[in-house]
């Protein structure tokens, strides 16, 4: 009967947003009066699931299953959840949870609600709030089948602690035939990825050129925050297509977003406004990003960021 | 090569979002009515199939009468025949069952569809089409090649993106990537004239029991102004992105 969520890992590790599957977990579990149990694959060290609620680990280790594969990983999930009597499951909003999570549906006859936002607003009937319409509006969702599988939005619910007791317990799941064969993967492995980083600074076609670009990295490694761009520019060719961001991009909720001569057109808007904080800098004032943002500077990007940049390494330097 | 189209119709991007009914339902007065901007990726890329290959496409809508002028749409930009199942579309999975009925009776080897719509944003129902069908099934997909039965699919992952093969039948979660923005037809006057002479059949539904339902929207609340701070005294911002909003 336990709530299941599944931690997801990345060369071992938890994922930060995995965390907050586990958080989100707990509440709902509290909600229905029962246990949070948590299935790992190939993850190395998993006592810090302990300060999030987790009561029980399921742990699947097994080399095979080094790189996700989305049926594979949806089965294993599904045996972990009849195993258990799983009525709840939950995932993040990863681009893998987001793979996975319908075929789960499928194998659990599960009704399956994306980007929820908060706990249940009630269990019985089970309704939940998500986003809907690219966040220009807000949805309340009736999840009617005895299982149901929620998909987290990021940043929403946050990471809370809980501090709990946990067993594990290595779980062998059978592995079926998947059917996709991976050729290669090309991945920087030593850059903050859009969807993990808590800070995005992001630029537009107000830099002018691709060579302008040295001082919104520098900006970016002062932050740790990861790079991105508007759809112009990465049309252009000056950026790479992985760092565009917006609607037809990928979808950003960091923490921080820092747009540097974007305009804001209603496009990019849409896949930039789960983000909690929005900061533009622009020589235009009437630009619709001022709408959107919650703090502004009006100014040329080439002498507003290079002094932001050396301002912030002060301030860093005395933290 | 037979491929499926799947094409969700919904608002335009700049439309107004707003509700009637209590705030139940979408309010649909005055609102332009798009492709899916995820699916015409697919769509065009479909297109390319049908030149270069000698592909057949299809495309395919769950909902009432009032999406046909989008599928019509669709066969301007030249797919060579339509389809819509008759019935609203009432979620995620009643619409993936309906596809998936049609995957099955139409032997299609390739299905796109893309990654999310617009309207409701649910992302499922590729995925679950592929469970449903028990068919490959890859999501995020920002390249597509096929050479005789099997398919060479390239999708976004974090950080970076991964290759794959996988055989025939396949399903497929369609983005920009896919093909380029700059790839995307605009309908030309004898296309819109061809699309009238091409099929559009309608089929009855299968009876689903939907898994969920659209209880209330609720609007997100107003934004309070933007606070501006002056070129010249970027400390200021720095202390407000510190003490106030806490994000750094």
């Amino acid at each position: 009967m336990s709530v299941l969520v599944y931690i997801e890992s990345e060369q071992g590790r938890f994922k930060k947003t995995a965390l907050e599957v586990a958080s989100y977990g707990k509440a709902i579990a509290d909600q229905l009066g029962t246990t949070v149990t948590a299935i790992t694959i190939n993850a190395m060290e998993t006592s810090e699931l302990e300060t999030y609620g987790v009561s029980k680990v399921l742990k699947v280790n097994n080399d095979s299953l080094d790189a996700f594969n989305a049926k594979i990983y949806a089965s294993i999930i599904q045996q972990a959840a009849e195993k258990e009597g799983t009525k709840v499951v939950v995932v993040s909003s990863s681009v893998n949870s987001k793979y996975l999570a319908p075929l789960l549906s499928i194998n659990l006859n599960a009704g399956y609600a994306t980007n929820v936002l908060e706990a249940p607003v009630s269990t019985s009937p089970f309704i939940v709030k998500r986003t809907a319409f690219t966040n220009k509006a807000y949805e309340m969702f009736q999840i009617n089948t005895d299982v149901k599988i929620l998909g987290v939005s990021k940043n929403s619910f946050g990471i809370k602690e809980n501090k709990t007791t946990a067993s594990i317990e290595d779980f062998t799941p059978s592995i079926p035939e998947s059917g996709i064969h991976i050729e290669s993967v090309d991945k920087a492995s030593n850059k903050v990825t859009i969807a993990d980083a808590d800070i995005v600074v992001s630029a537009g076609r107000g830099l002018k050129g691709p060579e302008n670009w040295g001082m919104i990295e520098d900006l970016a490694d002062v932050l740790g925050a990861a790079t991105a761009c508007s759809k112009p520019v990465s049309d252009l060719g000056w950026r790479p297509h992985s760092e565009h961001v917006g609607q037809t991009g990928k979808p950003v909720a960091s923490n921080l977003y820092i747009a540097i001569g974007i305009s804001g057109a209603i496009q990019h808007l849409a896949g930039i406004n789960s983000s909690k904080v929005k900061v533009v800098i622009n020589t235009d004032q009437e630009a619709p990003f001022f709408k959107a943002a919650d703090y502004g500077v009006v100014g040329d990007a080439f002498v507003v960021v290079p002094q932001l940049i050396e301002k912030l390494k002060a301030f860093k330097a005395h933290q | 090569m037979k491929i499926l189209v799947c094409i969700s119709h919904v608002p335009d991007t700049t439309s107004k979002i707003n509700f009637t009914d209590d705030n139940t339902k979408f309010d649909t007065n005055g609102v332009q009515f798009i492709i899916n901007p995820n699916d015409e990726f697919g769509l065009t890329r479909s297109m390319w199939f049908k030149e270069k290959q000698g592909a057949h496409v299809t495309v395919v809508n769950v909902g009432g009468t009032e999406t046909e002028p989008t599928l019509r749409k669709a066969l301007a930009i030249g797919a060579d025949a339509a389809i819509r199942v008759n019935t609203p579309a009432i979620d995620g999975f009643s619409v993936a069952k309906q596809l998936a009925k049609v995957v099955q009776d139409g032997g299609y080897d390739l299905i796109i569809a893309g990654r999310e719509s617009l309207d409701y944003n649910g992302g499922m129902v590729p995925g679950m089409i592929a469970g449903l069908t028990n068919s490959n099934f890859v999501n995020n997909c920002i390249s597509l090649e096929v050479d005789g039965n099997t398919a060479k699919v390239t999708r976004e992952i974090d950080g970076g993106k991964e290759t794959v093969s996988a055989d025939l039948p396949l399903i497929i979660g369609g983005q920009k990537g896919i093909v380029e923005e700059s790839d995307l037809r605009i309908p030309n006057m004898r296309g819109i004239m061809m699309a009238r002479q091409k099929p559009l059949t309608v089929l009855d539904p299968i009876n689903i029991a939907p898994e969920t339902a659209s209880v209330k929207f609720e609007k997100p609340a107003a934004k309070g102004a933007v606070k501006l701070v002056s070129p010249d005294n970027l400390d200021e911002l720095i202390s407000l992105l510190h003490n106030e909003a806490k994000v750094i």
